[in-house]
């Protein structure tokens, strides 16, 4: 990009964005000014942190895990953190055109004045994103050339647990929980400014590959074998750990985070606040990553979860709340949890809600107390799997009578939309089993008709191509081509067509298997794919989560071109199954899962065996715990809400 | 099939009060939907006593007038809300200015006094002020007074409906060059027409009666709105509710 006028450090851009923003879609997503934002000058304090959600401002302001740091770096006296987001094509053009780099949102202070650059991958669909923002921002693409004068470019999210294929462009990846490691990188980076950064900028790194989560790609070589796949990946340095371990937080009650959510005044792709009310899942559903790889459950206690609650209800105005978590009626007290703030909420308009659960009658009985003041539009539900065996193989079983029962269920209770989610290209998949969504569909609105004595219950399906991701037993497995997908998919939507009186009542929403494709690359990948993602970001790839801006051509045409050479390809790193002994990018990467546990459950997947969840059966000795320190936290706790205190006047 | 929610119906209006609010600095990008989600958001966190409308998802009573297109900044927004319990004006403006992002302020609250009309009613016209960055006093008066010699100036202007052609000078009952800290600036009255004619329609009309094209985006201010009276000038819409009200909140509308 074009040299920017240089300005003091922490300097505001926006007199020279703000003629640009005049030029450009949506302006409101660049200027900020969200309530609850925060600002804080720049010399008050000694480590600047700028936050990057890679994506739009729409998908990221509502991201939980980036608001949390936002809060608790802010919260340090001697700290800031600022917000920056992926701007689109239209406002990127007229920047390089003048010369305004990448800039946070709260102050528009220049990306490259910071400290850090911390960005969240929840998705490896944002690294053609992170690029342009380093570009965009001025600061070198690849790690190796950046000096002391850029910030370090720290990688966090789930994404993170296989940083391998953005390794030359992140300094760090952290893995984990960040909400502690923050703080600790925080006293390292102000540790070394107040010393004179000694040593420069690999001392920097060295020291804070020394933190436990960091993980700095360049103290470790990778070496490859003749077959194309990893021979070994070995240190650099006898100062930095031979494998790096994940951070976890183990009371979610001291970290009542957001406290006070950012209420944007643009419209985002969530209209609602959210209490996180435990993290971690051991349901041990194969295919989930984020089960995985944040093990243990560790919940928040029902009076923590009230007053997060009732303190982000006051913080912001917004009129409903999610009750988060990756299985969240899995919550020891849900019950109650439920039942209390329903009671509390009485008469107040405030909507509370439950993400897409697991199909089980239970969730119908909560959903029906969390609605008992508004209106019961939607339900969703994952069974994930068309087929019973199909559900046992990724272990998330329940027959087709209780999947029935249960919708019939909602219908009956006066829920008049359900939404299925279903994946497609599981591992042993074959057509039957995606055909069988469709016999299912047409049961469940026969079904629920009867049931309801209605003829306006609907039914959605979604489906998605599985992606198989690092650190979960799938991680062997070889994808299903796009093809495949494509051609079940079209089974499934004729099978659903077949029958118009109960076809017309079932709505089917897929995606189309290509992005998955490019997502299996990126996910599963090696260093070597860094190569393919710069060259789709040099021929215009940005947005790759977007259809209108994915391409896959771009993306198979560099791949072609990149992997070629290398001796290896797509395919190689997509559809192809692993064996056992295969060094994979990420080994030397630890979640704590064991990876003979996981071999042997994906053995356990290929013959259909189904395991429990250690909340009620015994450990099964996933690794977790022994290699962490960590335990499974869960109640109940017998506690109530408290009253809340009259407010007012 | 109109079916009803159960339980008693939601409280009916008890007060109607209607606010002046501004939107200034960047927030001047914000459209009227994303204010309107702030306001409805802030008046929960203010815990305005709102009244409901019925039915399964009830919402409050707000009525917007007329908002400032998105990129526009305003000191002279209305609206009127409905309350289910009797407020203090005053505290109501207050507590819902601190509830707003900086920047989305609140300037007056008032009660409206029955039987002097909609608030609606009392606004056709707008009074704006127009900065123009790198454009030269002499080269704006001359834009200006070509514009007010013609009869008619056609630009063409984007509607829901596609491209129309709409005559930008019928509206404009007032237009005059000024000049503040070296910056042109043009003031005007614009009315309300259909389709609306908005100060990036009068740029358009400078454009063609005399070329003038500035060099970085002009930033437009709406500095009042109301009734057009004999002499041109911009009536305050909420004196007739402060003339027959108990109390006047605030500094009149600086008209
Ligand atoms: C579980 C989940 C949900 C659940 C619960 C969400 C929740 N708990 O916040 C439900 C079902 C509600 C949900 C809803 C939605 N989700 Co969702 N969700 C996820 C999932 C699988 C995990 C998110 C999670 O656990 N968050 C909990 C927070 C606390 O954890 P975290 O973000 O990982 O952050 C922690 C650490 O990772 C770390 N960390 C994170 N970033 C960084 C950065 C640095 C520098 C450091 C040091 C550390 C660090 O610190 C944080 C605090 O400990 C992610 C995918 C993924 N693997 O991350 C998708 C994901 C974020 N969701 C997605 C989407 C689209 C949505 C919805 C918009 C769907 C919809 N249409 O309604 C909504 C929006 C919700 C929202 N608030 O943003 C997309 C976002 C796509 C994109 N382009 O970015 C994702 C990526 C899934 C996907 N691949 O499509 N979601
Ligand atoms: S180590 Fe045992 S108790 Fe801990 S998460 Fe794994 S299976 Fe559960």
């Amino acid at each position: 990009m074009t040299d920017a006028p240089r300005t003091v450090p922490g300097e505001s851009l926006y007199p020279r964005l703000e003629p640009l923003l005049a030029q450009v879609q949506k302006p409101i997503q660049y200027v900020g000014g969200e309530l609850n934002a925060q600002v804080k000058a720049w010399d008050d304090v000694a480590v600047h942190w700028a936050l990057m959600y890679p994506d739009a401002y729409e998908v990221g302001l509502p991201n939980q895990g980036l608001m949390i740091l936002y809060e608790v770096l802010n919260e340090r006296p001697d700290a800031l953190a600022e917000r920056t987001y992926a701007v689109w094509p239209d406002l990127a053009a007229l920047m390089r055109e003048h010369g305004v780099g990448q800039f946070t949102v709260d102050s528009h202070r220049a990306v490259a004045d910071f400290d850090l650059l911390g960005v969240s991958f929840a998705t490896e669909l944002g690294y053609t994103n992170l690029l342009e923002a380093l570009d965009l921002a001025g600061v070198p693409l690849h790690a190796h050339h950046r000096d002391e004068t850029h910030p370090v470019v720290v990688a966090g999210g789930h994404a993170a647990f296989n940083p391998e294929p953005i390794a030359d462009f992140v300094d760090c990846a952290v893995l984990g929980d960040g909400e502690q490691v923050v703080g600790d990188i925080t006293d390292v980076v102000a540790a070394w400014k107040e010393q004179g950064r000694p040593g420069g900028r690999v001392e920097l790194l060295a020291r804070l590959a020394r933190v436990d989560g960091v993980y700095v790609p360049r103290f470790y070589a990778v070496s490859y074998g003749p077959d194309g796949a990893i021979a070994a990946v070995t240190r650099t340095r006898e100062d930095v750990p031979a494998r790096v371990g994940k951070r976890t937080v183990m009371d979610l009650d001291e970290w009542p985070y957001p406290k006070t959510p950012l209420v944007p005044l643009a419209e985002s792709v969530h209209e609602r606040m959210s209490v996180e009310i435990f993290r971690g899942c051991t349901r041990g559903c194969r295919f989930c990553q984020a089960g995985m790889i944040t093990r243990p459950v560790r919940e928040r206690t029902i009076t923590g979860i009230g007053s997060m609650v009732d303190q982000g209800l006051r913080a912001t105005g917004y009129e409903e709340v999610g009750l988060l978590s990756l299985s969240s009626a899995d919550h020891s007290e849900i019950g109650q949890i439920a039942k209390q703030l329903a009671d509390r909420y009485e008469g107040t308009n405030t909507g509370l809600s439950l993400p897409s659960t697991r199909v089980d009658a239970f969730n119908v009985t909560l959903a029906n107390e969390l609605s008992r003041n508004g209106r019961r539009s939607g339900l969703t539900f994952a069974p994930e799997g068309g087929s019973e065996r199909i559900r046992r193989v990724i272990n998330k079983t329940v027959s087709k009578d209780d999947l029935v029962r249960t919708v019939t269920t909602a219908y009956a209770n006066g829920w008049q939309q359900v939404k299925l989610y279903f994946m497609c290209g599981l591992p042993t998949e074959t057509d039957e089993d995606v055909l069988e969504i469709a016999e299912l569909a047409v049961e469940v609105i026969r079904a629920g008709r009867e049931a309801s004595g209605r003829k306006d219950v609907r039914c959605t399906v979604s489906i998605g191509g599985f992606v198989p991701k690092p650190h979960t037993p799938f991680q062997w497995a070889g994808q299903a081509g796009a093809e495949t997908i494509d051609s079940r998919l079209r089974l499934l939507r004729q099978a659903i067509n077949a029958d118009r009186r109960v076809g017309r009542s079932i709505g089917l929403r897929y995606h189309d298997g290509k992005p998955g494709i490019v997502e299996g690359l990126l996910s599963r990948g090696d260093r070597r794919v860094g190569r393919v993602i710069e060259r789709v970001w040099r021929e215009g790839g940005r947005f790759d989560g977007w259809s209108e801006h994915f391409s896959f051509e771009r993306w198979t045409a560099a791949a072609a071109a990149e992997l070629a050479p290398l001796g290896v390809d797509l395919d190689w790193y997509t559809i192809r199954e692993r064996g056992q002994d295969e060094v994979l990018p990420w080994d030397h990467l630890d979640s704590g899962l064991d990876k003979e546990w996981l071999w042997d459950d994906w053995q356990e997947a290929l013959s259909e065996e189904e395991v429990a969840d250690c909340r009620w059966t015994p450990c099964y000795d996933c690794g977790v715990c022994p290699t962490n320190g960590t335990e499974i936290q869960v109640g109940p706790t017998g506690r109530s809400l408290l009253p809340l205190t009259v407010v007012g006047r | 099939m109109a079916r009803q929610p159960e339980g008693p119906p939601p409280p009916p209006t008890v007060q109607k009060l209607r606010l002046r609010y501004a939107k200034r600095g960047p927030l001047r990008f914000a459209s009227h939907r994303d204010l309107a989600r702030a306001l409805e958001r802030a008046l929960r966190r203010a815990r305005v006593p709102m009244a409901f409308s019925a039915g399964f998802s009830p919402h409050p009573k707000i009525s917007y007038v007329g908002a400032a297109p998105t990129g526009a900044a305003s000191e002279a927004e209305y609206v009127e809300i409905g309350l289910a319990e009797r407020r203090d004006p005053e505290e109501v403006r207050a507590a819902l200015d601190a509830s707003l992002p900086p920047g989305v302020d609140v300037l007056e609250c008032v009660e409206a006094t029955e039987g002097t009309g909609s608030l609606a009613d009392r606004i056709d016209a707008a009074r704006w002020r127009v900065e123009l960055p790198g454009v030269s006093p002499a080269e704006l008066a001359a834009a200006v007074a070509a514009f007010l010699a013609a009869d008619v100036v056609t630009v063409e202007k984007r509607t829901k409906n596609g491209l129309r052609d709409v005559d930008a000078r019928a509206a404009v009952t007032g237009a005059s060059a000024g000049e503040e800290a070296g910056c042109a600036i043009l003031h005007m009255v614009v009315r309300q027409v259909t389709p609306a004619v908005r100060p990036d329609d009068v740029l358009a009309a400078l454009v063609a009666v005399a070329d003038l094209r500035p060099p970085s985006p002009p930033r437009a201010v709406r500095e009042a709105q109301g009734r057009l009276d004999d002499c041109g000038t911009v009536a305050d819409p909420l004196g007739p509710d402060r003339v027959a009200g108990t109390r006047c909140q605030g500094e009149p509308a600086a008209v």
